[in-house]
């Protein structure tokens, strides 16, 4: 006879409200692991879309993400000379605050050379950029569709293609433009400043300026000795791609990153303790039945057993109703939320050992008392 | 009443001793004990409150450990200075029921599983109990609430259900801590007939703590701790 199914099953409402709560607490947690993850995936996303081997920037900086960095636009000729490199494109980076449907609409305009590295990685809808100005490839969070028209700087651009989940690490969403109109969006004065500038005999600000030039290497390269190459020319530096990855996620989104990782560790230390308090709590509430059921003869395997059952079954549907919930609205929150499986598994096991240990606490409870209480004793 | 007294008593106690505490917390809660009883008898233990009746029907029950004398249940010597037996529980399950004053029933298990609990515990298959569990309350004629949960049984009814739990595993000592207490005189007169009847069908030891002198007509003998002494003893 299992004692454990049928207290269960005799408060069963009871039961299963206290999974569900629960599993709204385990579900939180599996959400800050989501976005934890989240975090860290999107400060890689841009980095990472080009799939590039080398970055070249400013000497000295860190750029284009961590530092901000500006070379001459005519550096992809010099970089692509070099032995190893397949391929270069330059690439412009810049957050622009825009209106679209009368509200505010924060983008991450990259600029790049149509035909060279630096594009969208791929296109859910529409096609790519084909003309040389005032067409744009818009992240499909943005919100935009094919079509839309969109004031950026003092242009009109016309959205003719989406891609999805390229977001900078700060969650907003990437539009593609050309090279051309995005250092005219980054370099080019206002009229009334140009003017100004002019006036007062200073040089106008060359155009042709990008934030970065990144390159993909011949198989038989290796990036460290392309950049060492790079790395002679003392006004530029070059960064492989794990190192690029290392600054975005060491520096970038390093504070959020343990923020967010400090949080959860805590919201699990928490879901820890009201899993235990919750596992004693029912314990110590069937003192008396436990001490009944000794004083008829039950061996403490019996006593053991109902409880540390009732605790994997409080943690294994508690946890399913969490993960089902999350699962289910994690494409809702306004930022990516990453559940992979093993993130998953992580958390069932370390839910099921909390369940094993808080049931101890429970156990050690149930062992310790006296049959005679069953007698008024 | 007994008409004649087997030989052999099922349970045989010899100065036992309860003391708890020492120097000037000690209390002694049972002095130089003995007593004898035999099948078939149902035993009253009255007392005051504090006169030591639980402790000595938790002792006979070996829940407590005397802290000296010598105790013999069902034919086995089981206490002498010291527990002879290690698996106390086993014994509990194997010769002795209680029955308690407010049931005690597992308030998750209907009455049939009740009853059924205590064979399972002894090793029954989950058919075997069941179907000894139903015929118990079938002779304590509470068959129609077989499926009723502690909740729903009335006072008279879970006491019921309570003394079929205490017969299941057939035991030869009964203990029973107020088995009246929570009924009307009624019921009260209908549960010690049942007592009785009991005790003489299967040759067992019925020792009952009561207060209850509403019943005190229906024990064979009666006796009386004060201050942890069982000093005198009436024929009933």
């Amino acid at each position: 006879m299992n004692l454990a199914y049928r207290d269960v099953r005799h408060s069963l409402g009871r039961f299963l409200l206290t999974c569900a709560g629960l599993g709204l607490l385990l579900g939180v947690v599996l959400a800050m692991i989501g976005i934890y993850r989240g975090l860290v995936i999107e400060a890689l996303t841009i980095a990472r879309a080009p799939a590039v081997d080398l970055w070249v920037v400013e000497s000295g900086t860190r750029g284009p993400f961590a530092e901000a960095s500006r070379i001459p636009g005519d550096t992809r000729e010099a970089i692509a000379r070099l032995g190893g490199v397949a391929q270069a494109g330059s690439i412009t980076y810049q957050t622009v605050e825009t209106e679209h449907m009368s509200g505010k609409l924060r983008l991450y305009v990259i600029g790049y050379e149509p035909g060279r590295l630096g594009g969208p990685p791929r296109l859910v809808a529409g096609r790519g950029l084909a003309a040389s100005h005032f067409e744009l490839v818009a992240d499909l969070s943005a919100g935009l569709a094919l079509g839309d028209r969109l004031q950026l700087g003092r242009e009109t651009f016309t959205v003719i293609g989406l891609t999805e989940q390229q977001v900078n690490s700060g969650g907003d969403p990437a539009v593609y433009i050309s090279l051309l109109d995005a250092q005219k969006l980054q370099f080019d004065l206002a009229p009334p400043a140009a003017r100004q500038q002019l006036a007062r005999g200073t040089a106008r600000t060359n155009l042709d300026t990008v934030n970065a030039v990144v390159a993909r290497l011949l198989p038989n390269a290796t990036p460290e000795s392309v950049a060492e190459a790079v790395n002679r020319w003392k006004h530029l530096s070059a960064i492989t791609q794990e190192g690029q990855e290392g600054i975005l996620t060491k520096s970038l989104v390093d504070r959020a990153r343990r923020q967010i990782g400090l949080f959860t560790s805590l919201l699990l230390v928490v879901s820890a303790v009201i899993i235990a308090l919750i596992i004693y709590t029912m314990t110590m509430e069937k003192l008396k039945q436990i001490a009944t059921l000794k004083l008829i003869g039950a061996p403490d395997r019996t006593i053991i057993g109902m409880i540390v059952q009732q605790a994997l079954a409080l943690g294994l549907i508690g946890f399913t109703i969490g993960a089902t919930l999350i699962l289910n609205v994690k494409d809702y929150f306004p930022r990516r939320v990453v559940l992979e499986p093993d993130n998953i598994f992580v958390l069932a096991a370390v839910v099921f050992l909390v369940c094993l240990f808080s049931s101890g606490l429970g156990v050690r409870a149930a062992l310790r008392v006296d049959p005679a209480i069953a007698l008024g004793g | 009443m007994v008409e004649s007294v087997p030989q052999e008593p099922l349970v045989r106690l010899r100065n036992v001793s309860k003391h708890f505490g020492e120097g000037e917390t000690r209390v002694d809660a049972l002095k130089d004990v003995s007593l004898e009883v035999f099948p078939r008898q149902v035993v009253a233990l009255l007392g005051p409150s504090g006169s030591g009746k639980t402790t000595l029907l938790n002792t006979i029950g070996c829940v407590l450990a005397p802290s000296s004398g010598w105790m013999q249940l069902d034919g086995d010597v089981v206490y002498d200075g010291r527990w002879l037996r290690s698996d106390l529980r086993r014994l509990r399950l194997d010769k002795i029921g209680f029955i308690f004053q407010f049931h005690n029933l597992l308030p998750f298990l209907d009455a049939t599983d009740n009853v059924a609990v205590v064979l399972s515990l002894a090793g029954a298959n989950t058919r075997v109990a069941h179907r000894r569990a139903v015929e118990l309350l079938d002779y304590l004629e509470v068959g129609h609430r077989k499926t009723a949960f502690p909740a729903k049984l009335s006072g008279g009814e879970a006491q019921r259900v309570a003394i079929a739990r205490a017969l299941a595993n057939r035991p030869r000592i009964i203990l029973a801590d107020e088995p009246t207490a929570a009924l009307d005189s009624k019921r009260a007169g209908i549960v010690m007939d049942l007592l009785r009847k009991l005790a003489v069908e299967q040759q067992a030891a019925i020792i009952a703590v009561t207060h209850d002198e509403k019943i005190f007509d229906r024990f064979d003998r009666i006796f009386h701790l004060r201050d942890g002494r069982l000093d005198q003893e009436a024929e009933g």
